[in-house]
């Protein structure tokens, strides 16, 4: 269980969030949905442990994030898996050891190995042959699929999904969408997704939160979202211009 | 007018007081990422295929501007010393002043001035870019410490390397003393040999090394805090650059005079 307590995060005196509480089963697909700006990513670079609270404590197991680290830390990492919304691919490496980057650092794979389980990852997110390539050769969308392949490489217990589907074309998106569904199907991962996108929220999330002025306001079911009488998720389930959301 | 030359002076010192706090919070912030480099060099397994891609990047290739620049440093040493040796009639001295010179002084600080600006700045643009596209950050989901990842193999790359380079360096520069001395100054080969090692005792040699192996630690330490810590997108990477190369040659001149004491003192 993941479970983010009173947590206070301010950049250079300008509060992001406030007192934000929120829980995530074992096993459970977490949907977070909410402005540009209004501090989704944050919100997963503090799951996982590379942006530390002002106040308040990120609980994963019952293990407090922030306290850990030298090989705790490595230990507690490789249960995750991270997409970054700019896909973070690392430029001097080439796609093959970009995905396989943590068979290559932490395990006896011979070569042969590392590059049929990273072909099979590659396939997963629609793409094949492009092992030697240099990230700089591919295309945006490519990028953000060679990352997310890189997040699920290790099939770690917990995936956060940082906008996977955002600048992929409507058919590759719904691929992926199935591919986050599945993995937490078969594999019973426990996967967050920071989304803006209503249609593959409702398809991946088991609960959707809703992220608005600093605070989770909101945490339901995808029907319970969809129908809920709050007028500001009204509004932006509904993607509408009128309403309380204003501003910007 | 009194209480304004008092305000003056009271601005001043509060102004030195906080430069010298910061530099010594600076110092700190190194120190931590030495402990840790040091840690790590022993914590984690060796990762030849890096190390050797660093050793290539900062060694091999700063080779060619090292000879350059020290074969001409010698040439000029002995030409400038010979207008006052030749005064005296002293000229074999210059191949003495040239060895000696190099190997104390010039070949470790002109060595590590040009390793700090060529290899210093590349380090901290990489780094600086890496952080701020979220490299860093991916490198740590990777359960990866980047310390251990992209400071730790850089860190034995200089060492190993900006030490060979300064061998290199004073060898160069002396074989350029060597040429005017015997091309142009009309000292006799054996003479200028023989004035060359005579004064040469092994501790100038290692004295130099010693410096030189703490320069190679100043440019690790500065170009990769540098590095790490940048923010602000590619205008951030530009100024920590600027900041890397700035520090690591003021870093490198103040322990210069530091070590340059010290032996002074011990050795005497
Ligand atoms: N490293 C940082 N330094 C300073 N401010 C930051 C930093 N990271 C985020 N912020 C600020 O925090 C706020 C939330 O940023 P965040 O990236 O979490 O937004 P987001 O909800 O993911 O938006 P989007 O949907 O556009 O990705 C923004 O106002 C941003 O300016
Ligand atoms: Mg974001």
């Amino acid at each position: 269980m993941i479970e983010l307590r009173n947590i206070c995060k301010s950049f250079n005196g300008h509060k992001v969030l406030d007192d934000l509480n929120l829980k995530i089963e074992t096993g459970e697909s977490m949907v977070i949905i909410g402005r540009s700006g209004c501090g989704k990513s944050v919100t997963l670079k503090h799951i996982i442990g590379i942006m530390e609270p002002d106040a308040g404590s990120v609980l994963v197991d019952n293990i407090n994030v922030t306290k850990l680290n030298g090989q705790d830390l490595k230990k507690f990492r490789m249960n995750f898996g991270m997409l970054f919304q700019g896909g973070a691919l690392f430029d001097s490496l080439s796609v093959l050891e970009n995905v396989g980057f943590q068979l290559f650092e932490y395990s006896d794979l011979s070569l042969g190995e590392i590059r049929k389980r990273v072909a099979e990852c590659l396939a997963m997110v629609g793409l094949s042959g492009i092992e030697n390539a240099k990230p700089a050769e591919l295309s945006g969308g490519m990028k953000k699929r060679v990352a997310l392949a890189r997040a699920i490489c290790m099939s770690p217990e917990i995936i956060l999904f940082d906008e996977p589907t955002t600048g992929i074309d409507p058919i590759m998106g719904d691929v992926i969408n199935d591919l986050i569904r599945r993995l937490h199907d078969t594999l019973k991962t426990t996967s967050i997704t920071v989304t803006h996108d209503m249609k593959s929220a409702y398809k991946i999330a088991d609960k959707i939160a809703m992220l608005y002025n600093k605070k989770i306001i909101a945490v339901g079911t995808p029907d319970e979202i969809k129908n809920s009488d709050n007028p500001v998720i009204r509004q932006f389930v509904t993607g509408s211009a009128v309403g309380p959301i204003t501003g910007y | 007018m009194l209480s304004f030359a008092r305000k003056v002076s009271i601005d001043s010192w509060r102004f030195t007081l906080n430069k010298i706090k910061k530099f010594f919070i600076y110092a700190g912030a190194l120190a931590i990422l030495l402990a840790r480099s040091i840690f790590w060099i022993f914590a984690s397994r060796a990762r030849k295929f890096q190390i050797l891609d660093q050793m290539n990047k900062i060694g091999v290739s700063s080779f060619p501007i090292i000879f350059l620049i020290s074969l001409f440093t010698g040439m000029v040493l002995a030409l400038q010393s010979a207008y006052q040796m030749q005064k005296v009639s002293a000229e074999m001295y210059i191949a003495s002043l040239v060895s000696l010179s190099l190997t104390r002084e010039l070949g470790p600080v002109l060595t590590a001035l040009i390793v700090a600006g060529r290899c210093g700045a590349a380090i901290t643009a990489e780094l600086g870019t890496m952080r701020v596209t979220e490299q860093v950050e991916a490198l740590e989901t990777l359960s990866t410490d980047p310390v251990e990842y992209l400071v730790v193999p850089r860190f034995i790359a200089l060492l190993v390397m900006v030490p060979l380079l300064t061998i290199c360096a004073d060898f160069f520069g002396i074989v350029g003393g060597y040429l005017i001395g015997v091309g142009k100054l009309n000292i006799s080969h054996a003479m200028y040999i023989k004035m060359t090692y005579t004064p040469l005792a092994i501790k100038d040699l290692v004295t130099g090394l010693i410096k030189s192996l703490s320069f190679a630690g100043i440019i690790c330490l500065v170009s990769c805090f540098e590095g790490l810590n940048s923010e602000g997108g590619a205008e951030g990477v530009g100024r920590a650059t600027t900041a890397s190369v700035v520090k690591s040659f003021v870093l490198i001149i103040v322990a210069d005079c530091f070590f340059t004491a010290l032996f002074y003192f011990i050795m005497r």
